[in-house]
């Protein structure tokens, strides 16, 4: 007597992230000429949507004036400066709430507290604390870029892993050295994921900052055409600032690749 | 250097966890402490080592340690507690960073103790790239490499497969044939308890409190994986703690 043989059926799969090269590209590029297609056509009227053709002729003329980097170099260099300041004291208060019961009874409620303003309205007081100039560019983009980067460190010191620590403990280690070779590096995975999105906060942030009476810039010149509604370079801008974004992603991915080689 | 626990007792908040507890750890000697799960054994080991105080009772050092001892009391965790952005070179240097050794001295004692747990190939692997004996052999290297007064073990095999757990008793017994160090060590393994122990305690469920202590006087070059009379200790030691264990088991479940 044979039972009929049936092959046992594969539902194992799906469910697991894989690397799929180009698709991202792809979908850029399909929605670009979409709207090419759109607004040629008349599907969408020139009003609603520029004509992404004459977005790029803006930014063809906007390099050959000159004016792009007259406008992207003062904007590079506030944003690094504000984001830098920003970074670093959220980082330090963040490992001061992470280190000290104190700190964290202090602290935590304080960012809590700070977190949720828009730092946009602010904007006064900064003028009056800091001055018309680029320090009060600086403070806005610092204070932006601060709160979640403090919020993001002392969660990751507070995942570094316990038994770790108590090994440095048991071993006699210094307190210093386990600050600085099992908290911090342990922290550091948290740490670079919450600047990723610190370091996006900083780039919105860098047209409010250029509203405070900024001749040049991105985001001055994003306002000026907005003002005037010439949608051909308030694009151009965008654009600019989105690149911005895409690069600082991929550059803290650079860093998460050297600095996490460890990780599995 | 011995260890010696004077009348030590221990409650977490209303749970009382160890009563009255006096033991001595002889140096040279490897002393097994068992017990059904739950029993304090660990609480026991974390005291010996100064991670821990007891509610009552002192934990005492006996003698000075030798003076080229880094670090007298010295764990082996059963997690390992490995860094792991470090490779197996930066996790040993990383406890004898803080002694003011030159780099000389350090890469000397690094070398040594890699050569006498047979780590040497491995020296610049990341612990992810280790197996799970491997990482274990890093972390007793580590341990060997502060050349410990006492070493204090935690279920350290437990971690293991059945077959990487023998692999790393033999080479523990040839550690300690070749030179004697002191231990304690804490398992809820009996098979393991027979192979290493000199002494081997046995605590009741909780509160724990010595419930025998059994002393092993084979060498402990000559008790082979099955030997018969090893067998016939961890049975004794199995009728003693069964009922125990049984207890304690159930003790769990009407929480």
């Amino acid at each position: 007597m044979s039972e009929p043989a049936l092959e046992v059926r594969f539902r194992g799969g799906g469910f697991v992230a894989r690397r799929k090269r180009g698709v991202g590209i792809t979908v850029f590029i399909v929605l670009v000429l979409l709207a090419e297609w759109g607004t040629r056509t008349g599907v969408i009227s020139a009003l609603t949507l520029p004509r992404p053709s004459d977005v790029a002729l803006t930014f063809k003329e906007l390099y050959e004036s000159g004016l792009l980097f007259k406008h992207l170099l003062p904007s590079l260099s506030r944003l690094a400066v504000g984001a830098t300041m920003g970074a670093l004291a959220g980082i330090a208060v963040g490992l001061l709430i992470g280190l000290f019961s104190l700190a964290r009874a202090g602290l935590v409620p304080l960012v809590a507290a700070l977190f949720p303003i828009p730092k946009i309205a602010l904007l006064p007081l900064f003028v009056i604390w800091f001055g018309i100039d680029e320090m009060s560019k600086y403070a806005l983009i610092a204070f932006g870029t601060f709160t979640p980067t403090v919020v993001a460190t002392y969660a990751a010191v507070d995942n570094v892993d316990r038994t770790l620590i108590r090994m440095g403990q048991s071993f006699g280690l210094k307190w210093r050295s386990i600050v600085w070779k099992i908290v911090l590096p342990g922290a550091m995975p948290g740490i670079l994921s919450g600047l990723r999105i610190s370091l996006t906060i900083a780039i919105i942030l860098l047209v409010a900052a250029e509203m405070l009476g900024a001749e040049y810039g991105i985001g001055a010149y994003i306002l000026q055409a907005g003002s005037l509604y010439d949608l051909e370079r308030l694009f151009a801008g965008v654009v600019i600032l989105s690149v911005m974004g895409v690069l600082v992603s991929a550059a803290i991915a650079a860093v998460e690749r050297r600095v996490l080689r460890w990780r599995v | 250097m011995d260890l010696k626990l004077d009348h030590v007792s221990h409650h977490y908040g209303a749970t009382e966890v160890l009563r009255d507890i006096t033991l001595d750890f002889p140096s040279g000697q490897i002393v097994c402490i068992v017990g059904p799960s739950g029993c304090g054994k660990s609480t026991l080991l974390r005291m010996l080592g100064g991670l821990e105080q007891p509610t009552a009772g002192k934990v005492l050092q006996i003698g000075t340690p030798p003076a080229d001892c880094l670090n007298p009391l010295t764990y082996i965790f059963q997690d390992f507690a490995l860094l792991p952005w470090r490779t197996v070179r930066g996790n040993l240097a990383l406890v004898l960073e803080d002694h003011g050794l030159s780099a000389a001295a350090r890469d000397a004692i690094i070398t040594d103790v890699l050569a006498r747990t047979k780590l040497s190939e491995f020296a610049d692997a990341l612990p992810k790239q280790l197996s799970g004996g491997m990482k274990q052999r890093v972390a007793i290297a580590r341990a060997l490499a502060v050349n410990p007064a006492v070493m204090l073990m935690d279920e350290p095999l437990s971690a293991l497969d059945s077959q990487t757990r023998e692999l790393l008793m033999d080479d523990l017994i040839g550690l300690w044939t070749r030179q004697p160090f002191t231990a304690v060590y804490v398992t809820h393994n009996l098979a393991e308890a027979v192979r290493l122990g000199h002494k081997i305690v046995v605590l009741s469920r909780r509160p724990g409190q010595v419930r025998d202590i059994v002393t092993l006087n084979t060498p402990l070059a000559e008790r082979a994986y099955g030997d018969a009379e090893l067998e016939a200790q961890q049975q004794h030691l199995w009728a003693l703690m069964r009922d125990e264990a049984a207890a304690a088991d159930a003790e769990l479940l009407n929480v």
